[in-house]
């Protein structure tokens, strides 16, 4: 499998970054059918995007749940059922054979650029 | 092999440990086992029979498991007595003319309440205190009657005094001794005692022969005595000693004792090698066990002899510590200090009305026997000491002697108990058993108690059990993790109080203070729990918002499909047609799934997250407001109709619950809190099956508290009785802040009331006698959170900005296209995965 480089990424932009919630709350946007979670972390001023979709559900969800640490990893709760999902690699933590789309992201002037693959 | 026939006469407590002991047995194969059953009930806990007055039911009382005759394969003639033995032939014969061939058979015919032969007592009212049906006589002659008398004032009298004095009559004790109880303890303490009695406004006739029952003028009966004096009261109960029931014996020749009970060897067998006695009938080194434990272990004894295996009944120790009418009371071994050449300490404490007393050997190194009123805390450790005949500190009198000076108790750690040292008498549970127990993972005191059993009869060795459970998780070296989660290292309590004494208002504030990490989904909710039962800011708020579990973010209960349902408070369960209008009305237009809920309300189900500030606003401008269903709050106080229409109501139920479910709504907890208020004992809002239940009863509220339905159903305890309004809810506040401080995380009330050392007694210590001192502080902190209500809801839709957060998305005012229904039943439901595909794929 090829892996994408900057160079082949389709960068969207779908909000301010102000548009986000400061208090490490998660939001959602709609890009075309994709529904996507965004997650800005305040202590590192840095924004996750992961899909909605709740892999264990079926509901567009995710950005509704709680965000946390577990170890080193930054991790947001399925509202559903709870389980949790790695914020950067969109892995789960309780089966290791689910994971869900993890996004690049970057805020430029003011604006949250998210990258998807073309 | 054709099965052997066993007979069993009596099925009371004791002869029906024995039947569940031969269930669990082997040899029980070999048996076809009849037994005759006078009363009309089953066996039942004649031990709580009180209980029965104080609203727990038959069925409570009832020590037969579902179907336990069926599933056994164990023939029972109810409402049968057996008559006759005919050992000769080996025949028992009943009353009703039943005949069974035995080739083995156990006597368990319990005993028979003395009434002395006093000319008059036999006249209406007289009734004796041992079976349900004597307790119904009793009730229901209490409700004519104002003035009841107690003949007997030994321990089974006092608790009969407790019952008349329940059912609201003006109660008198009348005893021939010159003191109270004069079986287990001496004057002195006889005399705390009475004092302690008498200021409960029952009188004490001490030194009283009564010589005649006659016609009353005011009441029904004058009791005339031989010092000349008289007393006229309108019921009489008769409690002045027990006498086993052995005529079935007698008349058929098995070996008596001189003063009656049928005699018995350590195997539990009578003078005939085929008959067995047990229980209160039974008489074994010329002495009747008035208590149920002995009894058990006879009932054992017998099953192993049966199956031939090794047991004896080597006798059984008769101290007893109980509560009578709200006195501590202990008596231990020797009380009265008849052992030759012992010595007596005696610790007298005036002011408190403390009195306790220990007998020793002449040489000062073996504990005989002990007696404690008023305070007895160090009655576990005294009969541990009597019963391993440890040997003493070098001062004895150093452990009945108050530790002013902080070092703690004296007497023996649970350390120098042997583990064969029994524990828990009710249930015959070892410090070996329960060691064993917290080795095997149960490292809690609820744990414990489900899974030994210990602690949950009369509850006297609750803190010896604690004790052992701590000092075995001292040498596991198991500092149990109580730590909330990894972010930190403190129990939910530990946060309370942190929150509290250093009014912490944020998460932030307190992951900078005391915690690491960013926090997760086990630690901001509880935070968010905390700072909102402490301070009730608007949960919504900025710093608030993130810490709250989906539910409790947008105020909705989260459903399969990512909607939302909403539930309006119905305070009571009462709702007025226009509002019910109302209710079908936006449900219509939204077109919402209608369903009337366990909790006595209506449930809106499959809101869009954008559609909650609106479909939220109608209902607010309609006077509704928001029914916390989402929260760990107060959910609903149920009710039933009351005393307004049901021709049985004794109160207006529905106002109370209103009132009640008024001043608690929104008040954030560890757990959900459900409440109930009844108008009657016939209780059809099932206010035993909650959080805090409230039945009214001709003498005001019974409150109840920490029961509940759910995964482990555990009905409620009586806490307090006959309480008006005021007093309740000042109950209420106290029982629910000491609950919100200091439970764990999601514990209800009632697993969070096993966990407390003590149980519910400590519980009542804490909230009615106030034992902490924090009661006025518990009063005003829940004055504090009534005060600050508000409805989320209307404060949500009040601003733009906050019914913004709702919308589904930041970039667009479009919904979730993926959320689908599909109709059922005249209304809407959430498509099924596989519907779904079918629906998306167009
Ligand atoms: C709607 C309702 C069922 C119904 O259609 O009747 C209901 C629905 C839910 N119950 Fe319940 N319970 C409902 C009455 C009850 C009752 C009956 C009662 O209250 O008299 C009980 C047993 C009584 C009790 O709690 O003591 C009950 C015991 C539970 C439990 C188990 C609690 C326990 O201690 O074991 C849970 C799970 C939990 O809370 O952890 C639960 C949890 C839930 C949740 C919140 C589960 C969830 O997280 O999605 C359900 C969501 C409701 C919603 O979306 O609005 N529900 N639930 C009832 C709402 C009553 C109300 O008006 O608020
Ligand atoms: C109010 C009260 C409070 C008590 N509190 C305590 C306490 O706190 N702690 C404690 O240890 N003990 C207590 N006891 C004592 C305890 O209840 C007894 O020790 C226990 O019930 C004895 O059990 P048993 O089976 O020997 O007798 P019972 O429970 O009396 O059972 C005997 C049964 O046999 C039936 N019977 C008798 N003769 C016949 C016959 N010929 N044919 C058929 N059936 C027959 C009787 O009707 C009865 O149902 C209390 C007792 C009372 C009344
Ligand atoms: S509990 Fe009693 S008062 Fe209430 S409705 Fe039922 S019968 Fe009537
Ligand atoms: S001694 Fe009665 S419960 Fe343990």
């Amino acid at each position: 499998m090829q892996t994408a480089t900057e160079l082949d990424l389709n960068w969207v932009d779908v909000c301010a970054l102000h548009d986000l919630p400061d208090n490490n709350m998660g939001a959602a946007v709609l890009h075309e059918e994709t529904q996507i979670a965004l997650f800005y972390i305040k202590q590192i001023d840095q924004v996750f995007a992961l899909n909605n979709l709740d892999p264990f559900s079926g509901a567009n969800v995710l950005s509704r749940g709680i965000i946390g640490s577990v170890g080193d990893e930054l991790v947001v709760a399925s509202p559903i059922y709870k389980e949790h999902f790695n914020l950067k690699t969109g892995q789960c933590l309780e089966d290791e054979g689910v994971s869900i789309a993890a996004y690049p992201t970057k805020v430029t002037e003011g604006r949250v650029l998210i990258g998807l693959s073309s | 092999m054709s099965k052997k026939t066993l007979v069993v006469i009596g099925n009371g407590m004791v002869g029906h440990k024995f039947l569940q002991s031969m269930v669990n047995s082997d040899v029980m194969q070999d048996y076809q086992i009849v037994t005759f059953c006078e009363e009309t009930r089953l066996a039942y806990d004649r031990v709580q029979l009180t209980s029965f007055f104080s609203g727990k039911s038959e069925d409570d009382l009832s020590l037969v498991e579902d179907n336990f005759f069926e599933d056994n394969n164990i023939t029972v003639h109810t409402g049968d007595r057996a008559k006759h033995i005919d050992r000769k032939s080996k025949v028992v014969t009943s009353e009703k003319g039943v005949s069974i061939s035995y080739d083995k058979l156990v006597l368990a015919t319990g005993s028979f309440p003395f009434v002395p032969p006093i000319p008059g007592h036999e006249r209406d009212n007289c009734f004796v205190y041992r079976t349900i049906d004597d307790l119904i006589e009793i009730s229901e002659a209490g409700e004519t009657s104002k003035v009841g008398v107690v003949i007997g004032g030994g321990l089974l009298g006092l608790e009969a005094a407790k019952a008349l004095k329940d059912l609201g009559l003006k109660t008198h004790v009348v005893e021939f001794a010159p003191r109270l109880m004069a079986v287990q303890i001496d004057d002195g303490a006889g005399a705390v005692l009475r004092k302690k009695i008498e200021e409960l406004d029952v009188s004490v006739h001490t030194q009283k022969n009564t010589q005649n029952i006659v016609d009353g003028e005011e009441c029904v009966h004058r009791m005339n005595f031989a010092d000349g004096s008289h007393i006229e009261t309108d019921v009489i109960l008769f409690s002045a000693g027990i006498r086993p029931r052995d005529d079935i014996a007698a008349e058929c020749g098995l070996a008596l004792g001189e003063r009656g009970g049928i005699v018995v060897n350590d195997s539990c067998l009578t003078s005939d090698d085929d008959i067995y006695a047990i229980g209160e009938c039974a008489l074994w080194d010329g002495k009747i066990f008035g208590l149920v434990a002995p009894g058990y272990q006879m009932a054992q004894v017998v099953a192993d002899h049966l199956a031939q295996k090794d047991n004896a009944f080597t006798g059984a120790d008769m101290s007893t510590k109980l509560k009578l009418m709200g006195v501590d009371v202990a008596s231990i071994g020797d009380a009265h200090g008849v052992t030759d050449k012992a010595k007596v300490y005696t610790y007298v404490n005036g002011a408190d009305d403390v009195y306790k007393k220990i007998v020793v050997s002449e040489d000062n190194t073996r504990l005989l026997g002990a007696v404690l009123i008023g305070d007895t805390v160090d009655y576990g450790n005294l009969l541990q000491l009597k019963l391993n005949d440890i040997p003493l500190p070098e001062y004895p009198d150093s452990l009945i002697l108050p530790q002013r000076d902080g070092s703690g108790a004296t007497g023996l750690g649970v350390e120098a108990l042997p583990d064969a040292a029994q524990i828990c008498s009710c249930y015959d549970v070892s410090k070996g058993d329960i060691c064993q127990a917290v080795s095997d993972g149960s490292t809690t005191m609820g744990a414990l108690k489900e899974c030994t059993k210990a602690a949950t009869g009369c509850g006297g060795c609750a803190a010896l059990v604690g004790q052992v459970l701590n000092k075995e998780l001292e040498k596991m070296g198991m500092d149990v993790n109580t730590d909330l989660c990894e972010h930190f290292a403190f129990t939910r309590q530990e946060l309370y109080h942190m929150v509290r004494v250093e009014g912490i208002k944020t998460f932030d504030e307190m992951l900078d203070k005391h915690g690491k990490g960013y926090g997760c989904d086990i630690c901001k909710p509880t935070v968010g729990s905390i700072l909102a039962s402490c301070w009730n800011e608007y949960v919504l708020d900025q710093p608030h918002a993130a810490l709250q579990d989906t539910n409790d973010r947008y105020l909705a209960n989260m459903q399969k499909n990512g909607t939302y349902s909403i539930v309006p408070r119905i305070t009571g369960g009462e709702i007025t047609p226009d509002k019910l209008i109302v209710l079908g009305q936006v449900g219509k237009k939204y077109n919402l799934y209608t369903k009337i809920t366990g909790g006595q309300r209506v449930d809106l189900f499959g809101a869009r997250q954008e559609q909650l500030p609106v479909i939220w606003k109608e209902l607010i401008d309609a006077g509704f407001e928001t029914g916390h269903a989402y929260g760990k709050s107060l959910r609903t106080v149920k009710s039933c109709v009351g005393d307004t229409w049901c021709r049985y109501g004794l109160a207006d139920s529905v106002s109370a619950a209103i009132d009640i479910e008024n001043r608690y709504k929104g008040l954030r907890s560890p757990h959900k809190i459900k409440l109930a208020v009844s108008g009657c004992t016939r209780e059809c809002a099932e206010a035993q099956s909650k959080d805090v239940g409230v039945i009214a009863t001709e003498n005001g509220w019974n409150l109840y508290v920490c029961g509940n339905g759910g995964m482990k159903p555990r009905h409620a305890d009586l806490f307090a009785t006959g309480l008006d309004f005021e007093t309740m809810i000042k109950y209420i506040d106290r029982f629910l802040m000491f609950y919100v401080k200091t439970a764990d995380r999601l514990q209800r009330t009632s697993t969070w009331m096993m966990n407390l050392e003590g149980g519910l007694d400590y519980l009542r210590e804490v909230v009615i006698e106030d034992s902490l001192g924090l009661a006025e502080t518990f009063e005003q902190e829940m004055q504090t959170v009534v005060d600050a209500y508000e409805c989320e809801w209307k404060r949500t839709v009040e601003s733009e900005e906050r019914t913004k957060q709702f919308s589904t998305f930041i970039n667009t005012d479009k919904p979730d296209s993926q959320i689908v229904f599909v109709p059922e039943r005249d209304q809407l439901r959430p498509a099924r995965q596989d519907e779904l595909t079918s629906t998306s794929a167009d």
